[in-house]
């Protein structure tokens, strides 16, 4: 039961879910929880081949990496999404939007 | 059914519950609580794969670090006594499309996909490897995503400090 079609599944249902949650969020936080569900589960997608389709281990180092990378964008992240709100006292995606004109 | 299948199912099922409900969550600190049960879940998904370095990082840096940033950002974002705010979302359809698209986009690749020989590898203790791999093969990367880490650190102090230090 527990192969690697499984593991993928679980991934593919997770991605989506992410997608969806970017795509539904008007809240910074809520979108940027959506990207934590989608790195999540592309680290599962690495993991699993790391397992079943590769001597060496090179998918968890590539995760690791990944790791890395999400705790940094989330740091900045909130330091910018603290300074919307700092100016605009809202975090609406859809109401930021000085750039536009 | 074995105890590890049960145990297997009850872990996935509980990662798959948790992300729906960061989605389709109204209030912005339950999807957080949400978030961090299904983090847990990946961290117990990853001991299957024989990743148990990796689940121990993934409890220390997502629920440890990223998890704690967020509902910090929850707290100090939220106008918490203006219900329209906290139940703003854009219209589920469209939203819900954009899912389903990439649902079905990676649901064809996954089944029609040939995914070839699947090796059977027993559990192995991969924290020594990972080592070794991190200070030869993976040397640079490494070291670049050092500097990568001191620039961040310094753009999150520059951002992140009040504004009337600059005047």
């Amino acid at each position: 039961m527990i192969q690697l079609n499984t593991f993928l599944i679980i991934s593919a249902i997770v991605f989506s879910t992410g997608i969806f949650t970017i795509l539904y969020k008007k809240n910074v936080i809520g979108i940027l929880m959506g990207v934590e569900l989608i790195l999540n589960s592309v680290n599962l997608n690495f993991i699993s081949f790391a397992k079943y389709s590769d001597a060496q281990i090179n998918g968890q180092m590539i995760a690791i990496f990944i790791m890395i990378l999400a705790a940094a964008e989330a740091a900045i992240a909130l330091a910018i999404i603290l300074n919307i709100y700092r100016d605009r006292a809202m975090v609406d995606v859809t109401l930021i939007d000085e750039m536009k004109n | 059914m074995e105890i590890n299948e049960m145990l297997f199912l009850a872990i996935a099922l509980t990662t798959v519950l948790s992300a729906l409900i960061v989605a389709l969550s109204k209030k912005i600190i339950y999807s957080a609580f949400a978030l961090l049960l299904t983090l847990i879940g990946f961290a117990g998904l990853f001991i299957y794969l024989s990743a148990d370095f990796l689940s121990m990082a993934q409890i220390m840096i997502y629920v440890g670090g990223i998890l704690i940033l967020i509902l910090f950002g929850v707290l100090m974002t939220q106008r918490i006594y203006d219900p329209s705010q906290i139940t703003a979302h854009n219209s589920i359809w469209v939203s819900l499309a954009g899912g389903i698209a990439m649902a079905a986009i990676t649901g064809a690749v996954v089944w029609l996909n040939p995914w070839g020989k699947t090796l059977a590898k027993d559990f192995e203790y991969s924290t020594s490897r990972i080592g070794s791999e991190l200070l030869t093969k993976y040397l640079l990367p490494f070291e670049v995503i050092s500097v990568l880490l001191l620039a961040v650190l310094i753009g999150a102090v520059y951002l992140g400090r009040s504004r009337e230090v600059h005047k």
